[in-house]
């Protein structure tokens, strides 16, 4: 088990666990309800995180031919 | 005839050149119908795997829902989310194995990794149940957006007969060819309109996103929250859950994975597939808009064409209607070949052994109108019954998920007879449910509040589960270990 992968746990305890705690309207953040503000930012973090794993995984090391 | 009839008409006409266009000359056996002969790039793939999230669904539906609804819509961004971080690892691991054995529908693989034919017949038996449905549920939307705004003008059945006898004509010269170049017009057309709407009209209403909601709350406190009862916040983990399971159970979402030409476009996929999701939150937005607007509507699903019509000029509404209508289409068109490759693969050529792959590839176009005709029927007399198998489609396919996820790992204990018995007591249960209208609150009435809220599709997993291990675990014995070694060098090619 590599440790990076690790992180793709992340979003899915943001989102899952995370969701009691932000049930709320305020503050409102860039315009949006809070609850809405946390998951647009979870889904933004999913594709760095994604691309966080992209780059450190040695299987998309070398070229495109498998 | 108005501006925006012509305007559909184009856009029918350029989606039926551009699927026609696609076949390019090849050749088309099954592999380059169904699966795009395996060449298909990130793009490519991406638009197909795009292609699922914005149907007539998401486009009338996302922004019924958050007119209706309101915060419990915020799910519809999270499971995607989900689905795409598991696809990175379990996509490509799909993809060897479907190049490797030669596959061409989701069925196959499990008549593969389970070595039985019968666990094929039940998968494809249910995906097709789970499939019809929702492509009947496309050809709805499709017949109302013409209706919408051609203001009445065309009726929804023309309107649903035009775009079947399109859709039909590619699939059936094209495949997932004609598939796939739709796909590039309507993801254009629907990122330019849905971000378009949802900037526009709560700027032109409310003067920003922050007036906007803050209106909304301040008429309907609670609304953009989660309820403490319903749709709770238990309701919201557990319905993220099951659906980001289901989200790659679907066969032709599935078979579409093998369409790629190799398993890196997977991993590249799940990098921008969450951010290209956040298309939905505008959709979002103009259902958010609608609600102070225009109250009381009666069908939700209409809340962002009417307020477009309310908004806009005519010839702009008929881009929208233009947009909505690739919506259907493009599912509509994938839908109808899995369908149409699994009614012949993995249900007729079970019961017909001796039909050759060039017969079942024949077999599977001439099934396309077949399907489309079975759907329009259903479009125009649904009765009770489809209704039901709508609300359950997405649970019906969620079904299958435990016995995929377990015969991706190197030692399954899972048999054939436990995967088949477990799938079956699922879909049962579901069916159970559905028709009952039954929620766990009513199954279980002395249950906290908390549980009472759970999506009742957790009820069918944990049954199909237990059914699984449990039938698994007895029979584990008689197929012995050589016997199952012996299966797996049957099937590899």
């Amino acid at each position: 088990m590599k440790m990076f992968r690790l992180l793709a746990l992340l979003p899915f305890l943001a989102m899952l666990v995370g969701i009691p705690f932000v049930n709320r309207v305020t503050p409102y953040v860039l315009g949006l309800p809070f609850i809405l503000f946390w998951i647009v930012m979870c889904v933004v973090v999913t594709s760095v995180i994604m691309g966080i794993i992209y780059k450190l995984d040695p299987i998309n090391k070398g070229g495109e031919a498998e | 005839m108005s501006f925006a009839l012509l305007e559909i008409a184009a856009f029918l006409l350029i989606s039926l050149y551009l699927g026609i266009r696609a076949r390019q000359g090849r050749k088309m056996n099954l592999e380059q119908w169904t699966v795009g002969g395996r060449g298909f790039g990130s793009l490519l793939v991406f638009l197909l795997m795009a292609g699922e999230i914005y149907t007539t669904f998401t486009f009338l539906g996302g922004s019924g829902w958050a007119y209706g609804k309101g915060g419990p819509t915020f799910y519809i961004l999270c499971y995607g989310a989900l689905a795409y971080i598991m696809s990175y690892w379990m996509l490509p691991a799909v993809w060897r194995y479907a190049k490797k054995n030669n596959l061409m529908s989701q069925s196959d693989f499990f008549v593969h990794k389970y070595n039985s034919p019968v666990l094929g017949l039940l998968v494809a038996v249910v995906g097709v149940i789970a499939m019809v449905p929702y492509l009947v549920l496309q050809l709805k939307g499709l017949g109302s957006i013409v209706s919408e705004v051609s203001y009445g003008s065309i009726s929804p059945t023309v309107a649903v007969w035009i775009g079947v006898i399109v859709v039909t004509i590619y699939v059936m010269i094209s495949g997932i060819h004609g598939s796939a170049w739709t796909a590039v017009l309507k993801d254009s057309m629907i990122l330019l309109i849905v971000v378009f709407l949802g900037i526009y009209l709560p700027f032109h209403y409310y003067g920003g996103y922050q007036n906007m909601f803050s209106a909304i709350a301040q008429a309907k406190p609670g609304f953009l929250t989660l309820p403490a009862k319903g749709l709770s916040v238990s309701w919201f983990i557990s319905t993220v859950v099951l659906t980001a399971l289901g989200f790659y159970m679907w066969p032709h979402s599935f078979a579409s994975s093998y369409a790629a030409k190799n398993e890196r476009v997977f991993r590249k996929n799940a990098i921008v597939l969450p951010l290209y999701q956040l298309v939905l939150l505008f959709v979002f937005f103009a259902g958010f808009a609608a609600v102070l607007q225009i109250p009381k509507l009666a069908n939700g699903d209409l809340s962002l064409l009417r307020l477009a019509k309310m908004t806009f000029a005519p010839w702009f509404v008929g881009l929208i209607g233009a947009a909505g209508i690739l919506t259907a289409l493009v599912p509509g068109s994938m839908l109808l070949m899995a369908s149409s490759t699994i009614v012949a693969k993995n249900i007729y050529q079970v019961f017909a052994p001796s039909t050759s792959e060039e017969q079942v590839a024949k077999i599977a176009r001439l099934l396309v109108p077949v399907v489309a005709l079975v759907a329009v029927y259903f479009t125009f007399n649904s009765g009770a019954a489809i209704v039901v198998l709508l609300l359950a489609g997405y649970s019906l396919v969620t079904q299958i998920f435990p016995a995929f996820i377990f015969s991706l790992l190197k030692n399954n204990f899972v048999t054939k007879f436990g995967a088949f018995a477990g799938i079956l007591a699922g879909v049962l249960t579901v069916t159970y449910i559905t028709v009952t209208n039954s929620s766990v609150g009513s199954l279980f009435p002395a249950l906290p509040q908390a549980v009472k809220d759970l999506n009742v599709g957790i009820v069918a997993m944990i049954v199909n589960l237990v059914v699984l291990a449990a039938v698994s675990l007895l029979t584990g014995g008689l197929a012995s270990k050589s016997e199952r070694d012996l299966g797996r060098f049957g099937t590899a090619k």
